[in-house]
C-alpha cells in the first residue's frame, strides 16, 4: 500500500519542476509543456485524493481539466503560430515590449 | 388725588393732542415746506398755530379740570413698556398742577413763536443763512412737544422723556448758528455752548435717572400716584432711600434748571438765538427741576433734611448768580444770571415746601423773562439795525472794501456788470468771513440812550424790569414776596439770601436799565437803533400786560388765593398767608434802595464810550469776580476738565497708544504674530515641516515609481517569477503562521 | 517494501526523470518526447489509482493528440533550439532558489501532516470493472452535466479561436 503522501509529494515535486521550466526555458513551446506537466501535477493529486476518498468527484475534475488543457493547447500554439508568423522569432524574451 | 375714570367727559380726550398738535405742525413745515416754497410768514404762521392749538387744548383741559374740582384725570394713550412687573404706559396726566405749567408752555410758547416770525426773519437775513427760518420753527415747535411730554406724562419715565427731548431741543438751538461766526465770537463758540449745555444736562439726567432706579427697585413704580403711595411706608422703613430717590432728583433739576453746581450751561446757552433765550432757558424749560420737585411734592415732604438742602442749593444759587450778574456786560448774560438766581428762588420756594409760591413764581417769571429776554432781543435787533444802516450809510464815503461788501447792491447799478459778478463771486466765497465783526450788538457797553430810539421796547423792558425787581404792584413783587414770605417764617438763612439776593437783583436790573437805554450813545449804532416792528412789540405788549397783570392769580388777600386753591387740588390744600407788610416792606425798600444806587453810579453820570464799570474801581477784586462769573468755569476746567483731559491724554497716550499700541499690539501682538506666521510657521512648520513633507511625498512617489517600473520590464518570464515568488511567500506565511 | 510501493518508486523516478528531462533538453523536440514520457507515467499512476477512464483519457489527450500538435508546431516553426541570450541573467539562480525554497515548503506541510496518512485504495476489481466506469459516467452526466456542456461550448471555442488565429488574412475586413 502506498501512503498518499506519497503521490503528493511526487505531485509536489513535478509542479515545481514545472514551475521552474516556465521560469528558465526561454522558448515558449517548452514553458507550455511545463505548464501542461504543473497541470499534470495537479491531476495526480486529484486523482490521489480520489482514490483516498472513494468518490468520483476528483476524476470528474481531472476530466474537466484534460479539456481545458486541450483548449488552451490549441488557443496557445495558434498564437505562437501568429507571433512566429509576424516576428520570425519566438523567443520570449523579445516579447518584452509591453514594459513600464 | 385720586384718578377718576370719567375720561368721556369733558375734553379731556384731547390730551394726546397737546403733544400732536405742536409735532403736525413741525411735520408739515418739515415735509411740505420747502416743496410748496412756503414763506417765512406761512412757516411762522404753521409753527404758531401749532403752538397755540395746544394753548387752546391746554385752556379747555383747565377748564375741564375746574369743572371737575380739581379731579386729576389720567388718559390713557399708548402702551410703552410692559416687562415683568413693569407696566410702563404712556399716559397723560391732567391736573390742576399740570395743566398750570402747560398753559404756560403753550401761552409764552405761543407768543414766543409769533414774535421769532419778526425776530428770525431778520436775524436770518444778518446772518445771510435765509433758508434757516424753517429750522428754527420746526426746532421750536419740537420743544414745545417735547416739554407737552415732560408736563403732562404720568410717570417719572414719561417725563423723563420729555426731559431728554427738551434737552435735545436744547441743544439743538443753542447750536442754532453752530458754525456762524457771529457776535465777535468765534465760530466754535456756539456749537460748544450747545454742546456745554447738553454735557452739563448729562449729569443731571445720570442723577435723574439713579433717582429712577433707586424709585422702581424700592418702590416698585414710576408711576407718581403708585410712587406716592408706596412713599410712606418705605421712609418709615428706610429714609434713606426716600434720602437718595430726592437728592439724585436734585442733581438732576441741578442740571435742568441751572442750580448750583451744574448751572454753568445756562449764561453759555445765550449763544442761541433769543427767542431760543426766552423760551427755554428762561420760560419754560430751565422750570422743569421746579415742576419736577412739586410733582414729587409727596415725596420730598417725607424727608426734611432733603427739603433743607435743597431751599439750600436754591438759596445759595440765588445769591451767587445775582452777584455774577451785576458784573456782566452782555445784555443776555445779565438776563441769564438774573434766570439762574431767579430759578434759585423757586428752587428755594419749593425747597421749603412752599410748592404754590414756586409755581407762583414760575409762573410771573416766566411772563416778565420772556417779556425782558425778548425785548433784549429786539433791543439788540435794533443795534444790529443800526449798525447796518449805520454801515451802509458810511459806505458811500469811507473805504472802498467795505463798499464792496456792505453796499454790494448800491455798488452793483454804479459800478456795471462787472463789479457785480466779481461781487456775486466773492458774496459765494467769503460769506461765512463775511460776519466777522467786531462789532457786539448784545454789549451794554456799545448801548446807551436807547429811550428815545427804541421808546416802544425801552418801556417794554420797564415792565419787565420792575417786574422782576419785585416794585409793587407788578407781578414779581407778589410772586417773589410770597416766597419770602415763607422762607421768614420757617428758614432765616434762606430768607437772608434771598433778600440779598432780591437787592442785587434790583441793582443789576437797573445798572442794566440805565446802561442800556439812559445816557448817551456809545455807538454809531445805538445812534442810530431802529424800533422793532409790530409782529415782535405785540407779543411782548402781551406779555407786559401780564408781568404786569399775573400777580392777581395769587393775591395775599382772603378770597383771592386762587392759584393756591388751584394748585390745592393737586398738591392738597394749604392756608393761602396774608400779605405780611414787614416782609413786603423790606423787600419794597431794599429794591427801591437798590435802583437808586444803581441811579447814583450808573445813572447819574452815564457811561462814556470806553470807559471802564464805574464800580470795577471801588470793588476792586469782587468786581473782578463778578465780572468773571467767580472763575467758577476755570475752576471747572482746573479742577475737572484739565485732570480728566490729562487723564484722557495720558490714558490715549500712554495706556493706550504706547501701552496698547506700541506694546502690547505692535510688540506683543503684532511681533508674536509676525514671528509665528513669518519664522515659526513660515519657515519651520510650513517650508521646512509640510513643504517638506509634501515635496518629500512627491520625491519618494517619483523615486518608488521609478524604480517599480523596473519591475515592469516586459519579461514574462519575470512577471512569472514574481508570481513564484509570491505563492512561495503565502506559504510560507501560511506556514509561520 | 511491498510490490506496490516499489512500482510507485520505480515509476516515480521515470516521472522526475523524464520531467527534468523535459526541462533541460536542448532540443525541443526531446522535450516533448520526455514530456510524453511523463504524461505516460502519470497515466500508468491514474492506472495504479483506480481511475482507468482519466488514465485513458491521459494518454489518447495529453500523449497522444496534445503531444504530437506540440510536435507538430515544432517542427513546423523550426524552434527546436534558441540562440543564447543574455536578458535576465540573474533568472534562473532566482527561479532554482524560489523552486528549492517551495520544494521545502511543501515538504514540511507534508510532513507536518502526519495524521492524514490514509492510504489509498489499491485497485481492487470493483474499480476495475466497467461498473465503475458506469457509475462515473453517471454521475459526469447527472450531476455535472452543465459543466460538459460548458466543456464541450470551451472547445468549440478554443477551436474557432485557433483557426481565426491561425488563418492566412486573405480576407480581411471590408
Amino acid at each position: 500500500m502506498v501512503p498518499v503522501d506519497y503521490y503528493i509529494a511526487l505531485s509536489a515535486l513535478l509542479f515545481v519542476l514545472g514551475a521552474l521550466g516556465v521560469l528558465i526555458r526561454r522558448n515558449p513551446l517548452i514553458v507550455f509543456m511545463s505548464v501542461e506537466l504543473m497541470l499534470n501535477a495537479a491531476n495526480l493529486a486529484f486523482v490521489a485524493f480520489s482514490s483516498v476518498f472513494k468518490t468520483f468527484n476528483g476524476q470528474i475534475f481531472v476530466f474537466f481539466v484534460i479539456a481545458v488543457a486541450a483548449a488552451e493547447v490549441a488557443v496557445g500554439l495558434a498564437l505562437i503560430v501568429e507571433i512566429f508568423k509576424s516576428r520570425k522569432n519566438i523567443n520570449i524574451d523579445e516579447l518584452n515590449s509591453l514594459k513600464g | 388725588m385720586q384718578l377718576s375714570e370719567t375720561v368721556s367727559s369733558g375734553f379731556f380726550f384731547l390730551a394726546p393732542w397737546l403733544v400732536f398738535a405742536p409735532l403736525t405742525g413741525l411735520l408739515i413745515n418739515l415735509i411740505f415746506s420747502k416743496q410748496f416754497k412756503f414763506s417765512e410768514n406761512t412757516v411762522g404762521t404753521i409753527a404758531s398755530l401749532a403752538s397755540g392749538a395746544a394753548f387752546v387744548i391746554s385752556a379747555l383741559l383747565a377748564y375741564s379740570v375746574s369743572a371737575g374740582h380739581g379731579e386729576a384725570v389720567s388718559v390713557p394713550f399708548a402702551q410703552w413698556i410692559h416687562i415683568g412687573t413693569l407696566q410702563l404706559d404712556w399716559t397723560f396726566r391732567v391736573d390742576s398742577l399740570s395743566t398750570t405749567m402747560m398753559l404756560v408752555v403753550s401761552g409764552v410758547g405761543t407768543l414766543i413763536h409769533v414774535y421769532a416770525i419778526g425776530y428770525m426773519h431778520e436775524d436770518v437775513r444778518f446772518k445771510h443763512e435765509e433758508g434757516r427760518f424753517n429750522r428754527f420753527f420746526i426746532f421750536l415747535n419740537l420743544f414745545i412737544a417735547a416739554m407737552m411730554i415732560l408736563v403732562s406724562g404720568d410717570s417719572y419715565m414719561m417725563l423723563f422723556v420729555g426731559w431728554e427731548g427738551v434737552g435735545l431741543c436744547s441743544f439743538l438751538l443753542i447750536g442754532f448758528w453752530f458754525e456762524m461766526d457771529t457776535l465777535a465770537r468765534p465760530s466754535w463758540a456756539n456749537s460748544n455752548a450747545a454742546k456745554k449745555a447738553f454735557i452739563t444736562n448729562r449729569v443731571g439726567d445720570f442723577g435723574f435717572l439713579l433717582a429712577g432706579f433707586l424709585m422702581f427697585w424700592h418702590l416698585g413704580s414710576f408711576q407718581f400716584d403708585a410712587v406716592f403711595k408706596a412713599a410712606p411706608a418705605i421712609a418709615e422703613s428706610a429714609p434713606w432711600v426716600i434720602v437718595a430717590i430726592t437728592l439724585f432728583m436734585l442733581v438732576g433739576v441741578a442740571g435742568k434748571s441751572a442750580q448750583i453746581p451744574l448751572y454753568i450751561w445756562l449764561p453759555d446757552a445765550m449763544a442761541g438765538p433769543t427767542p431760543v433765550s426766552a423760551l427755554i432757558h428762561a420760560a419754560t424749560m430751565v422750570t422743569a427741576g421746579v415742576y419736577l420737585v412739586t410733582r414729587s411734592a409727596p415725596l420730598f415732604s417725607l424727608v426734611p433734611q432733603a427739603q433743607y438742602i435743597v431751599a439750600m442749593v436754591g438759596a445759595g444759587t440765588a445769591l451767587f448768580a445775582a452777584t455774577i450778574a451785576v458784573g456782566q456786560y452782555d445784555i443776555k448774560k445779565v438776563l441769564a444770571y438774573s434766570t439762574i438766581s431767579q430759578l434759585g428762588f423757586m428752587v428755594a420756594a419749593v425747597g421749603m415746601g412752599a410748592y404754590v409760591a414756586g409755581m407762583f413764581h414760575l409762573m410771573t417769571h416766566a411772563f416778565f423773562k420772556a417779556l425782558l429776554f425778548l425785548s433784549a432781543g429786539s433791543v439788540i435787533l435794533g443795534l444790529e439795525r443800526g449798525h447796518h444802516a449805520h454801515a451802509h450809510h458810511a459806505a458811500h464815503d469811507d473805504s472802498k472794501s467795505k463798499k464792496k461788501k456792505e453796499g454790494k447792491h448800491a455798488l452793483s447799478k454804479v459800478e456795471g456788470k462787472k463789479e457785480e459778478e466779481h461781487g456775486h463771486d466773492d458774496h459765494g466765497e467769503v460769506r461765512r468771513v463775511e460776519p466777522v465783526e467786531t462789532f457786539d450788538p448784545g454789549d451794554m457797553r456799545n448801548m446807551g440812550g436807547l429811550r428815545k430810539t427804541m421808546p416802544v421796547t425801552f418801556w417794554l423792558y420797564m415792565i419787565g424790569t420792575l417786574a422782576l425787581a419785585g416794585i409793587f404792584p407788578f407781578a414779581g413783587f407778589w410772586s417773589k414776596d410770597e416766597i419770602l414770605l415763607d422762607a421768614s417764617l420757617h428758614f432765616p438763612s434762606v430768607y437772608g439770601q434771598l433778600v440779598l439776593a432780591a437787592f442785587l437783583t434790583a441793582f443789576y436790573m437797573g445798572r442794566q436799565v440805565w446802561m442800556v437805554f439812559f445816557g448817551e450813545a456809545r455807538t454809531d449804532a445805538a445812534k442810530h437803533a431802529q424800533e422793532s416792528p409790530k409782529v415782535m412789540t405785540v407779543p411782548l405788549m402781551v406779555l407786559a400786560a401780564l408781568s404786569i397783570l399775573g400777580g392777581a392769580l395769587n393775591l395775599p388777600f382772603e378770597g383771592f388765593h386762587n392759584l393756591t386753591h388751584w394748585l390745592g387740588h393737586t398738591l392738597g390744600e394749604v392756608e393761602g398767608l396774608p400779605l405780611d407788610l414787614k416782609v413786603a416792606g423790606i423787600s419794597t425798600v431794599l429794591a427801591l434802595t437798590a435802583i437808586l444806587v444803581s441811579w447814583l453810579i450808573y445813572g447819574r453820570n452815564p457811561l462814556k464810550a470806553g470807559q471802564i464799570d464805574p464800580l470795577k474801581k471801588p470793588l476792586g477784586f469782587i468786581f473782578t469776580g463778578m465780572e468773571n462769573k467767580w472763575f467758577v468755569d476755570e475752576g471747572y476746567f482746573a479742577l475737572i476738565i484739565n485732570p480728566f483731559k490729562q487723564v484722557s491724554q495720558f490714558l490715549a497716550d500712554v495706556i493706550d497708544w504706547r501701552f496698547w499700541h506700541d506694546f502690547v499690539h505692535e510688540t506683543v501682538i503684532l511681533g508674536t504674530y509676525n514671528w509665528l506666521s513669518g519664522v515659526a510657521l513660515n519657515e519651520y512648520a510650513d517650508q521646512k515641516g509640510i513643504d517638506a513633507f509634501a515635496n518629500w511625498l512627491g520625491d519618494a512617489t517619483q523615486w518608488l515609481s521609478a524604480n517599480m517600473r523596473k519591475v515592469q520590464n516586459g519579461f514574462v518570464r519575470s512577471y512569472a517569477l514574481s508570481v513564484m515568488l509570491g505563492v512561495v511567500l503565502i506559504l510560507g506565511y501560511l506556514i509561520l503562521k | 517494501m511491498t510490490s506496490d510501493l516499489i512500482v510507485f518508486l520505480v515509476l516515480s523516478l521515470i516521472a522526475i526523470a523524464s520531467a527534468l528531462g523535459m526541462l533541460f533538453s536542448k532540443n525541443a523536440v526531446y522535450s516533448a518526447l520526455f514530456l510524453v514520457l511523463n504524461f505516460i507515467t502519470v497515466a500508468v499512476f491514474y492506472l495504479l489509482l483506480g481511475a482507468p477512464f482519466i488514465a485513458m483519457a491521459q494518454i489518447t489527450v495529453y500523449a497522444g493528440a496534445v503531444m504530437v500538435l506540440f510536435l507538430f508546431v515544432i517542427m513546423l516553426l523550426g524552434a527546436e533550439s534558441l540562440a543564447p541570450s543574455q536578458a535576465l541573467p540573474w533568472q534562473k539562480p532566482l527561479a532554482f532558489t524560489l523552486a528549492l525554497v517551495l520544494v521545502v515548503e511543501a515538504v514540511y506541510i507534508i510532513l507536518s501532516r502526519a495524521q492524514l496518512t490514509a492510504a489509498v485504495a489499491s485497485p481492487d476489481a470493483s474499480l476495475n470493472s466497467m461498473d465503475s466506469l458506469r457509475e462515473m459516467a453517471m454521475m459526469l452526466f447527472n450531476n455535472y452535466l452543465l459543466p460538459f456542456e460548458v466543456t464541450s461550448i470551451l472547445l468549440l471555442v478554443a477551436m474557432v479561436g485557433a483557426i481565426v488565429l491561425a488563418k492566412q488574412e486573405k480576407v480581411g475586413l471590408k
